[in-house]
């Protein structure tokens, strides 16, 4: 790993002069950082540790729904979004292990956009709005795909708004090794229709199952998809699942998520 | 390389460090505490977990720096105040959880954050708890068993249902 | 009543105490003044010459203090092969030299070609990496699938090698004929094609090793992570370095595991030896896990074609297989054996099987060394057999308990001498089986199913049955094998004046559990405490000599030989009581601690002989040297031959493909127990990594070389979740013929026996859910594959 100098601000204020030194990077919880770099594939100049900002941190419901704090630990999310967007609280508690969960963020991980993550499943479900210190980002308009979001140079997030759907359900199916999700579906049921996000499967990153959404809006039970086909021209093929292996998974997971959302 | 200064099992410590020093590395090299092993370098094996602020962490997946001020825990820190061994390690030890020892550190560790959260946890939450821990010797029978026995529960019978 | 101390107790273990609070001290962890670090720099593509290295670069780096390459060490000799196997055709397989440093070419991805050594791991990582980007290596095509490498006379791993094969070897080539005889006319033949799968042995500790040297006496110190330390020394002296054997200590402090990646001499050994002579200081090297991926020895690697003739009542006839076994790209040193030895001869499997014939090519490819890994040669064996038999019960429509049970051999007929060249000296399969089915609950499993079923979920039932042969092993027979060495191995016994033991064994505990286990045997046979007992193992300047631990050897072989020392210690203790005493030697006798004169109540405590042995007022130093102090050697008479049967339940979700393993039962026969406890364990760890190997664990090379499951994020070990409780035996015991403890060996056990029952439950809860196609998927049947096999 190259060295670098390392920064711990103590508010937003300071971390945007720190976030505008040349070559500087944000880092969360490091659960992808640090194995980036020890792998030398990421060498900041300047690490800005988020996690000691206490504006960063925290569950509460706001105006637009459920707000977390960027630098946000999944394991404070599974515990304590539980009472408010159960569904959610439920893919936090899922994402990799308990000791990743003390550490891992929120804003980490939706910043990251890693292609077989699991809470921009959540967010583009949700229809979340991502926040950063200089604006406001619809799912829509962020994730870009894989590894690839609307955030600029030296943006960082600092809050996550999520509105809370009716009925919502996260469904995963691990990675046999990373268990990351080899696919995941999270489907969230609003009063004026339903969001079908799929993770882990496309080549692409994140991305909405449209099909599915206008089946469900009508019909929201797992045989309302059971006509419906995923295509596999743009899905992931590797070791783990081929392209057609995945695209039954996102059908199969569908189904059960749907059976699940509560 | 400046001084970071930390509590590790109850005593304020400081060592040198880089800003890429993890914490680790602070650990072992530092303060030659090698309890803590280093058994993968993608943060997915558990050999170095330890608590930082009473909770679990990759020792191997956070720098010295970040966690500085923190209240640390580590395996040579989990013995009772008489020497003896505290409840987590002797139900390893009553229950044969451990061959090698290499993993038994992380496992330790994991297990007493598991249970200071989950005190009586299902065979299901052990097995889903020590998800992050990679053990290569054992195939986790008795792994399992050590964490409910050290919950209070009937390891034995739970393990023949 | 269980025994709460010697020979048969659970004793808990003394080691434990250590390593639950972080006092264990591994290599790694260890701190030599003035040390510096040795960062390997290893080829990034699979096959290439080597253009230049331009050391240049990096010798005037901070920290940098010496840089070594393949061209430092090209005087020096190679790492062998432990086994020179004939082909067929009688001509000796060929055996290309295996450097420290790859020199000229690099021949799979991570074959280390130079070190960097410096002040600093960080300095010495910086490095590596410019030296790295200052190589010149012109690449050439990987040579990665076997059959395809054994086809192409024009594309060659080692220059002089033109179709890549080391050898092609026939068990037994005198047979050949009666078996084929036996294959054509047999009512019917089941043939299945099938792979072992690779696999990484992922012990939790990575390899390393600290070289010293002190140039006042010329002495070298290497302290390494080794199952054997002994042949570690024999090859680094002997073979590679020319060191005098009494010149170099090889210490194996605590082991982090092994399963057989860690008996093999690796260049990093004699790197850091060569670096501390230069430099004058201590130079350590700690492999990163993705070096371990690269450059540890795998494990398996078998693609095998196995045909079976038997009657249509399933009486098995003949066997007949033909098996590529890849060696990777250089020979590592038990590389030879594996397929041949340990698998070959294992082909009757427990069975009363008339004919059997193995053929096995060995191919170099650009691929890590592949060698033994938990249970070496004789998992592929089983595999094949087991698979093969189950085949057949689905082909015939017939019961497979009820076919093994027709099969397997009767207790009657021990001795008995297999068509492929062992003398299987005692068992009772029967006994086993009907073990495992009680244990099983084999009748609950239609109500389960049903359970199952109700829950959309597809269950099935698979069954092995094995055997297996270790504690490695009867030297003269492995020597007509073609071993370079004997396998015997060796103990010493020393009795310290105050009555306290000191055992010096060559076998090593990486796990075992050894400091708690041979002091249980030595108390029960002195009558005296355990803890009176301590076990020195891992040191060459402590112990006489050893083999190590592997080959479940270490209580069959170095048990055997303390057995033996401790035997003459108590004929020495008897002598020096006769004289105490004023008896005649033949009327002493020995029981629980105490040497008596029979028939009176005269007697000497084994402390006050041990006194007296060293520090006596009245000693007949003429007739009896004092000091209370023994060796022996043991070489074994026979293989041991532990055996079992193994039932699986697992479910498939039909939606995902996925495989769950939800219940996994073990009856062995392991003779004679010392701990079943620790017995327990290690059936539950290699039954671990046999569903490992069955539903997760795939090593993958894409067609460069690349190995794309190079790290924990691709290379699926199996967590505390992919596995539930298994319920372990092993009450039928019938103890081993022919060494002094009775016992057989319970290490590999659970890694032989497992795989065939996971895939043949698979198989099986398929066929039940109506998949009636699927006749095989290959290992790991993972989600995607079982999946892609239900919807083919
Ligand atoms: C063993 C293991 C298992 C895992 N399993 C899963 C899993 O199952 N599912 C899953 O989704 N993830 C998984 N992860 C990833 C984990 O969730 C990470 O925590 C997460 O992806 C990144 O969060 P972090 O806070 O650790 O970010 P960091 O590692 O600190 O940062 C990640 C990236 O985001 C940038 N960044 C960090 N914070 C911000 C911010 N506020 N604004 C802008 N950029 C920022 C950093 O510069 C860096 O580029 C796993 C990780 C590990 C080690
Ligand atoms: S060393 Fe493997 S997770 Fe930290
Ligand atoms: S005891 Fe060896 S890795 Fe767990």
């Amino acid at each position: 790993m190259h060295n670098f100098e390392f920064v711990k601000p103590s508010s937003i204020a300071d971390a945007v002069a720190a976030m505008s030194t040349e070559g500087a990077q944000p880092l969360s919880g490091g659960q992808t950082l640090l194995p980036t770099m020890k792998q030398r594939l990421a060498a900041p100049e300047v690490l800005v540790s988020l996690t000691g900002i206490a504006e960063l941190q925290g569950v509460c419901m706001g105006e637009g729904g459920l707000h977390i704090g960027a630098a946000t630990p999944h394991a404070v999310v599974a515990r304590e979004a539980l009472a408010h967007y159960p569904a959610l609280a439920s893919l936090a508690g899922g994402i990799g292990d308990p000791a990743v969960r003390n550490r891992g963020t929120i804003g980490g991980s939706v910043a990251n956009n890693d292609p077989a993550a699991c809470y921009p499943a959540a967010v583009l479900a949700s229809g979340a709005t991502v926040v950063t210190d200089r604006r406001r980002i619809a799912a829509e308009d962020y994730f870009q795909g894989m590894f690839t979001t609307a955030l600029e140079e030296g943006e960082f997030i600092t809050q996550v708004i999520f509105p809370i759907p009716q009925a919502a359900a996260y469904v995963k199916f691990n990675q046999p090794a990373s268990r990351f999700a080899l696919t995941a579906v999270f489907v969230a049921k609003f009063a004026d229709g339903v969001r079908v996000a799929v993770t882990g499967a496309s080549n692409n990153g994140v991305f909405r199952w449209e099909e599915a959404e206008a089946a469900l809006s009508a019909d929201f039970a797992a045989g309302a998809i059971a006509g419906l086909t995923v295509p596999s021209d743009d899905m992931i093929s590797d070791l783990h699942g081929s392209a057609a292996y995945r695209a039954n998974l996102v059908k199969v997971l569908t189904g059960r998520a749907v059976t699940a959302a509560r | 390389m400046t001084n970071v200064t930390m509590t590790v099992n109850g005593k304020s410590v400081s060592a040198p460090a880089e800003g890429r020093t993890l914490l680790v590395e602070y650990l072992r090299t530092g303060l030659g505490l090698t309890g803590t092993h280093v058994g993968c370098d993608t943060s997915q094996c558990g050999a170095c977990v330890v608590h930082v602020d009473g909770r679990a962490v990759k020792s191997c997946t956070v720098f010295a720096m970040d966690v500085e001020g923190s209240d640390v825990r580590t395996i040579e820190g989990m013995a009772n105040a008489d020497g003896s061994l505290g409840v987590v390690q002797q139900a390893f030890q009553d229950h044969h959880g451990l061959q090698c020892g290499f993993c038994t550190p992380g496992m330790v560790m994991t297990t007493a954050a598991l249970l200071a959260e989950n005190p009586r946890p299902s065979e299901a939450e052990v097995r889903h708890g020590l998800e992050g821990n990679i053990c290569r010797c054992t195939g986790y029978h008795n792994i399992v068993k050590a964490v409910l026995a050290a919950s209070g529960q009937d390891a034995d019978a739970i393990a023949a249902q | 009543m269980p025994k709460d101390t010697g020979i048969g107790a659970s004793t808990k273990r003394r080691e434990d105490v250590r390593f639950l609070t972080g006092r264990g001290v591994y290599t790694d962890d260890l701190t030599m003044f003035g040390q510096a670090h040795a960062v390997m720099v290893r080829s990034t593509v699979a096959h290439g010459r080597i253009v230049s290295i331009d050391t240049a670069a990096v010798e005037a780096m901070p920290g940098v203090l010496a840089v070594f390459t393949g061209e430092d060490f090209k005087d020096v000799g190679g790492n062998p092969a432990g086994w020179l196997i004939n082909s067929r055709d009688g001509t000796p397989m060929r055996e290309p030299k295996r450097p420290v440093l790859a020199h000229g070419k690099v021949r799979h991805v991570g074959d280390a070609y130079a070190a960097v050594i410096a002040e600093s791991y960080a300095q010495a990582k910086d490095a590596a990496q410019v030296l790295s980007d200052a190589t010149v290596i012109e690449e050439l095509p990987a040579i990665i699938d076997m059959k395809a490498a054994a086809a192409d006379a024009s594309n060659r791993v080692h220059d002089e090698i033109p179709d890549n094969i080391c050898f092609d070897w026939g068990w037994i080539e005198d047979n050949r004929a009666a078996v084929d005889e036996a294959m054509k006319s047999a009512p019917h033949v089941v043939t299945l094609e099938l792979t072992n799968n690779r696999l990484v042995p992922n012990a939790m500790e990575p390899r390393a090793s600290i070289g010293e040297y002190f140039p006042g006496t010329g002495d070298y110190k290497l302290t390494t992570t080794s199952q054997n330390p002994h042949l570690t020394r024999l090859l680094v002296c002997a073979f590679v370095m020319g060191i005098p054997e009494n010149k170099l200590q090889v210490v194996a402090p605590d082991v982090g595991g092994g399963f057989g990646s860690k008996i093999y001499h690796y260049g990093e050994e004699a790197l850091v030896l060569a670096a501390a002579k230069r430099l004058g200081r201590p130079v350590r090297w700690t492999a990163e896990r993705t070096e371990s991926f690269l450059s540890d020895a795998h494990g398996r690697d078998h693609v095998t074609k196995i045909e079976l003739g038997c009657t249509k009542q399933g009486d098995i006839l003949a066997i007949r297989t033909e098996t590529y076994a890849n060696v990777g790209a250089y020979l590592s040193n038990f590389s030879t054996a594996t397929p041949t030895f340990l698998h070959g001869t294992l082909m009757a499997g427990p069975y009363k099987v008339p004919h059997v014939y193995v053929n096995v090519k060995t191919v170099f490819t650009n691929t890590a060394p592949v060698d033994a890994y938990r249970g070496a040669g004789r998992p592929e064996a089983t595999y094949s057999i087991e698979r093969v038999v189950d085949k057949m019960c689905r082909e015939l429509n017939l019961d497979p308990f009820e076919v093994r049970r027709r099969n397997l051999l009767t207790p009657d007929q021990f001795p008995y001498t297999t068509p492929v060249g062992l003398v299987y000296d005692t068992g009772n399969y029967q006994a086993t089986l009907d073990k495992a089915v009680e244990l099983a609950d084999v009748a609950g499993f239609e109500a389960r199913r049903a359970e199952s079923a109700r829950r959309g979920k597809l269950r099935g039932m698979g069954l092995s049955t094995w055997i297996e042969a270790c504690g490695i092993a009867p030297s003269h027979l492995v020597g007509v094998l073609g071993a370079r060495v004997g396998l015997y191995d060796a103990a010493t016994v020393r009795v310290n004046a105050t009555g306290t033991i000191s055992v010096m064994t060559g076998a090593h505990s990486h796990g075992q559990g050894h400091e708690t286990v041979f002091p249980q045997i030595v108390a029960e046979k002195l009558g005296i405490d355990a803890s009176s007992v301590e076990i020195v193992h891992g040191d060459t300047a402590k112990i006489p000599f050893g083999m190590g631990s592997y080959g479940s050897r270490s209580l069959a072989v170095a048990g055997s030989a303390m057995d033996r020392a401790i035997d003459k210690i108590i004929a020495k203790g008897k002598k020096i009581a006769a004289h105490m005493l004023e008896a005649a030697e033949g009327d002493i006798t020995f029981a629980d601690g105490k040497f008596s004169v029979a028939g009176t109540d005269k007697a000497k405590t084994f402390g006050e002989i041990a006194f007296s042995a060293y520090v006596p007022h009245n000693y007949p130093l003429e007739t009896l040297e004092p000091g209370l102090e023994e060796t022996a050697f043991y070489d074994p008479a026979n293989f041991t031959y532990p055996a079992g049967a193994y039932i699986c339940e697992v479910e498939v979700d039909e939606g995902t493909g996925k495989v769950d393993v939800v219940s996994f039962t073990c009856a062995d026969d392991f003779g004679n127990v010392m701990n079943p406890m620790i017995v327990e364990g290690q059936v539950h760890g290699g039954v671990g990594q046999g569903i490992g190997q069955a539903v997760l664990e795939s090593t993958s090379y894409d067609e460069n070389g690349q190995l794309l499951t190079g790290s924990y994020m691709d290379y699926a070990m199996p967590r505390a979740d992919d596995v539930p409780f298994y319920t372990v035996d092993h009450s039928c015991a019938t103890p081993c013929t022919h060494n002094p403890l009775g016992v057989k060996g319970c290490g590999e056990a659970g890694a032989i026996g497992s795989p065939p029952a996971v895939v043949n439950a698979v198989i099986d809860a398929l066929h039940r859910g109506g998949h009636t196609h699927v006749s095989h998927i290959d290992m790991p049947v993972s989600p995607n594959r079982v999946w892609q096999a239900m919807n083919a």
